[in-house]
């Protein structure tokens, strides 16, 4: 296993220590984001009580940490992996670090200090339009906050964009077009570069029209005469998130494409299917937003029935390529089944069987029933707990395993099984509540809806058990001594 | 079967097939074979899972897309009963809440000051029907209900600290005999 111990993904003291700092950041904030998770759960499931203005600062505050965090751990994939092919800028990579906590600290005092619970979302007028119940400083403080954390990204992708013109002169051959049709195809391309700069292009405009948005809503807070039109502002926001959210992904499956050759002995390079795929998907990420805003029915229709068809194709790439690829790449490989290969494994089923029933509530007709029950947050769980961390844990274990390469123990099987059991349980419950019709984002719940979230506490507290293990074998294996002989 | 119970028939199965399919080469991983064969192999499965799954996307769009869901928003839907919808912070104003099984009705809604959720369920706790309630859009959302019964509506977009209380009723009644079914 000597391509575990790759120099060129050596890191100097001050690299390692901003890599441990994202780390040991995501992880901390992953914890205690789940354990806010399993406090609204059980007060759903009347298991403790929970006021609903805390419920909701609660949710707000799970909603905006979860997706900043994934997109923050995410980063650290993308930039581990892409330095090895570009020269990034490490102080670039500690601001995006730096703005990162300073939004954190913005939005956790507006909501917990200044009592903004407008949700993770803040979806145009809500933060401005409480009724009362929170003050337009602190919905200002929250929005600040994620603006704080859109510069940073921004920095971070303008760093990488330069980085990758230097080396391929324009975003079209970083992402191989010149492939598509023709052509011998250069094998050495890292699929890295070719996932990296997807994400560039298309993060670095969605966190721009998310800052866009935020901005306009932050001087219609202290200039109400400044008014936006509610459904730009909700296409502007869905925009956003959506592409957010999935660019975290794109990041998080670059450590599959880098690391599960190693452990299975077998290359996994570009191919014209994996270039198509990759180009495919800086299209339909872009497009595929409408299917969030299927309900509203003024929504030009030829934009629905667009975000319901690109829902399915936007399924293509991760069913028939990349999930496809990993099962082919390790299938009779004789592979070592060590945590990092088992849970680079686990994400990309995790990533392909949690976008079913995403890609089913797409279809119209389905969403009409199914849309802001619970059936969402099943959806998404399935694929970020099972898939995105998944993919994020196993690079976390394999960036120890460098600095130390020792066998698995039996705690870490443990918590691989209690992991994966426990998401499965908790993400089911989650879309067996919703095809029950049981509503999302609802503080309190009616005596029929009780035991799917008290099915759903106890995977919950499964799940946040073996997280906390491999919370604490990561970090204790990160703040180990570097091996002698190797920077890591 | 609802929509519901088939969408989750469905997911089952469709999560179960992937989960068999990991599970198949996890057992098999230990026995080694060359790579270049297994690519070959797999690659031709490939290609006809792919052309499986753009036939069954194409197939799909079709049945859901043909008649589209959504009435059009800019013609008044004929011979239904117009209802005026409004959300509000954290209230719903409906005006009527008696309506007839087998007369369709027009739902115009809107909303006073935020986004909320317009969720229709049935007597048995079920989500029949839904449209978002947006501050200077209306939406129009058709229906025609079959049972007779105590209908809710549930807010279904995050609208604030009192959300889960938006909450009203409206009944539905048999339609006369010999009247319109």
């Amino acid at each position: 296993m000597s391509a575990l111990h790759q120099s060129t993904e050596t890191l100097s003291r001050q690299e390692r220590i901003v890599l441990n700092l994202y780390v040991i950041t995501g992880l901390a904030v992953l914890v205690l984001m789940m354990l806010g998770g399993i406090a609204m759960r059980m007060s759903q499931g009347t298991w403790i009580e929970l006021p609903p203005d805390l419920f909701y600062q609660i949710m707000t505050a799970h909603g905006a940490a979860m997706v900043g965090i994934a997109g923050l751990t995410s980063s650290a994939v993308m930039w581990y992996f892409l330095r090895k092919y570009v020269s990034l800028s490490p102080g670039i990579f500690l601001a995006n670090y730096v703005l990162f906590m300073v939004g954190a600290v913005l939005i956790l005092g507006s909501i917990f200090i200044l009592q903004f619970g407008g949700g993770w979302t803040f979806l145009y007028p809500l933060p401005v339009k409480s009724n009362g119940m929170w003050s337009v400083h602190a919905a200002a403080g929250y929005m600040l906050g994620l603006i704080s954390i859109g510069v940073g990204f921004l920095l971070f992708y303008l760093d990488a964009t330069l980085a990758i013109l230097r080396v391929y002169g324009n975003f079209g051959r970083a992402l191989g077009l010149q492939w598509l049709f023709s052509g011998d195809i250069d094998k050495s391309h890292p699929p890295t570069v070719v996932a990296s700069t997807m994400v560039i292009i298309v993060n670095g405009i969605g966190t721009l029209v998310g800052a866009v948005v935020l901005v306009l809503c932050l001087v219609n807070a202290y200039v109400p005469a400044f008014e936006l039109n509610p459904l730009l502002a909700k296409n502007m926001i869905y925009f956003f998130g959506h592409v957010f959210i999935n660019a975290s992904i794109y990041m998080g499956v670059i450590a599959v494409y880098e690391l599960l050759p190693r452990y299975s002995g077998r290359p996994w390079g570009v191919s014209r299917p994996f270039l198509w795929a990759w180009a495919a998907s800086t299209v339909m990420v872009l497009i595929v937003y409408p299917h969030h805003l299927l309900m509203d029915f003024v929504m030009p229709h030829w934009m629905l029935a667009m975000g319901q068809i690109i829902s399915f194709t936007s399924g293509l790439p991760v069913l028939a390529v990349t999930a496809y690829g990993a099962l082919t790449n390790v299938h009779r490989s004789g592979i070592r089944w060590s945590m990092p290969a088992k849970l680079l494994l686990l994400s990309m089923f995790g990533w392909a069987a949690g976008i079913i029933p995403a890609v089913i509530d797409g279809v119209i007709s389905v969403n009409r029933v199914m849309h802001n029950t619970l059936w969402v947050p099943g959806h998404f769980h399935f694929y970020l707990l099972l898939g995105l961390w998944a993919m994020l844990f196993g690079f976390m274990y394999h960036v120890i395993r460098t600095r130390a390469d020792e066998p698995d123990s039996a705690v870490d099987q443990l918590g691989f099984f209690a992991y994966l059991a426990g998401g499965l349980v908790f993400s089911g419950m989650l879309l067996m509540a919703g095809q029950a019709s049981v509503p999302r984002r609802w503080a309190v719940h009616a005596p029929e809806w009780v035991p799917y979230a008290s099915a759903a506490s106890l995977a919950a507290i499964l799940v946040v058990l073996a997280t906390i293990l491999f919370a604490v074998r990561i970090v204790s294996g990160l703040l180990r001594a570097p091996n002698v002989g190797t920077a890591h | 079967m609802d929509t519901q119970r088939l969408v989750w028939s469905i997911t089952l199965i469709g999560i179960g097939i992937i989960a068999v399919a990991f599970l198949y080469v996890v057992a098999r991983s230990g026995t080694v074979l060359q790579f270049e064969s297994v690519q070959k192999k797999a690659y031709g499965i490939r290609r006809w899972f792919f052309w499986a799954l753009v036939l069954l996307g194409i197939g799909t769009a079709y049945a859901t897309l043909a008649e589209f869901p959504i009435p059009d928003q800019h013609v008044p839907s004929a011979g239904a009963r117009v209802v005026d919808v409004v959300g509000k912070q954290w209230y719903w104003e409906l005006s009527a809440n008696q309506f007839t099984a087998g007369v369709p009705v027009e739902f115009r809604v809107t909303s006073n000051d935020v986004n909320h959720g317009f969720g229709i369920y049935d007597p048995n706790g079920r989500l029949i029907a839904q449209t978002q309630a947006m501050p200077g859009f209306t939406n129009r959302l058709v229906h025609t209900f079959t049972e007779p019964g105590k209908y809710r509506v549930l807010c279904l977009e995050y609208c604030g600290l009192v959300h889960h209380n938006m909450i009203t009723e409206f009944e539905v009644v048999a339609a006369p005999q010999g009247g319109k079914s």
